[in-house]
């Protein structure tokens, strides 16, 4: 996996991982507004940097939850545990 | 007709990066029970999926769905690590790890067992239908995988594989947080009384 290709994927685990402990806080904290809206900026910067790696190396979704135009990526390497980090 | 449509999606990507230095059967074989042991990822996960369906408060039905599928990203995690710590593991470094009869069982593929070797069980879960109930068992749940964490970070002679471990202590003590505020707000739902000690 390239450099550049490295850094993408892990600014989207980064951003995922917010996103998901925003979700978790909401789910008892629905009320929270300043939650919400920063769950709101998170989600969007999230589907703006996986659009840019999707398009770039392949869906990271199964089932339809990401496009695959040219080819069909989704069987290449390497899977999440052959990643070298 | 009512239809039921329920659908995971899969991503292909780990939740945290997955390093280790190089070959390591024997730790391999401790961090194996978070794999398929009592306090594990695997039991995680079946445990709060399967209590969702009799849960009656909407944001604990919510919670339990993120959190247990949040373990299944954990299980990925603990299943790369195995993979990556026994994938180019010599033989003779299987046996001195005492990894020997495992490698019998299962080459070096990935299988549900505690750093022990006993399979998993469903007996390791409960689903008892009161929620109150419920949200206790999960609160123990994540201070005993807490713990687990705490016994492998002791064990551990591989820093890049300490980090890993320590991210995943700490998802044990904000799931514990989490269920502890659905605890209180599903108490006030039923309208019970609470009796905390």
């Amino acid at each position: 996996m390239s450099r550049e290709r490295l850094q993408l994927l892990k600014k989207i685990m980064a951003l995922e991982f917010t996103c998901l402990d925003l979700n978790l806080y909401l789910d008892t904290h629905p009320e929270d507004y300043r939650a919400l809206s920063d769950f709101n900026q998170c989600a969007q910067q999230l589907a703006q940097a996986k659009k840019e790696y999707e398009s770039l190396y392949g869906p990271l979704l199964n089932y339809g939850q990401s496009p695959s135009p040219n080819a069909w990526r989704w069987v290449e390497d390497p899977w999440p545990w052959e990643t070298i980090f | 007709m009512n239809e039921v449509i329920s659908l995971w999606v899969y991503e292909k990507k780990l939740q945290y990066p997955v390093r280790v230095n190089g070959p390591n059967p024997w730790l391999a074989k401790m961090i194996l029970t978070q794999y398929g042991g009592p306090d594990g990822e695997l039991a995680a996960s079946l445990r709060y999926l399967t209590q969702r369906y009799t849960m009656p408060l909407p944001r604990a039905k919510a919670l339990l769905t993120n959190i247990g599928t949040e373990e299944l990203a954990h299980m990925e995690i603990i299943a790369a690590l195995v993979y990556n710590l026994i994938k180019d593991a010599s033989l003779e470094e299987i046996k001195r790890a005492g990894l020997d009869g495992y490698f019998t069982d299962h080459d070096r593929a990935l299988y549900f067992v505690n750093a022990s070797g006993a399979p998993w069980t469903a007996a390791y879960i409960q689903s008892k239908g009161d929620p109150i109930t419920e949200l206790y068992e999960n609160m123990a749940a994540e201070e005993k995988a807490r713990s687990t964490y705490e016994y492998l970070i002791q064990l551990s002679d591989d820093p890049d594989v300490t980090d890993i471990l320590k991210f995943l202590r700490e998802r044990e003590i904000v799931h514990f947080q989490r269920f502890g505020e659905a605890l209180e707000l599903t108490y006030d739902y039923l309208e019970r009384k609470k009796y905390f000690y």
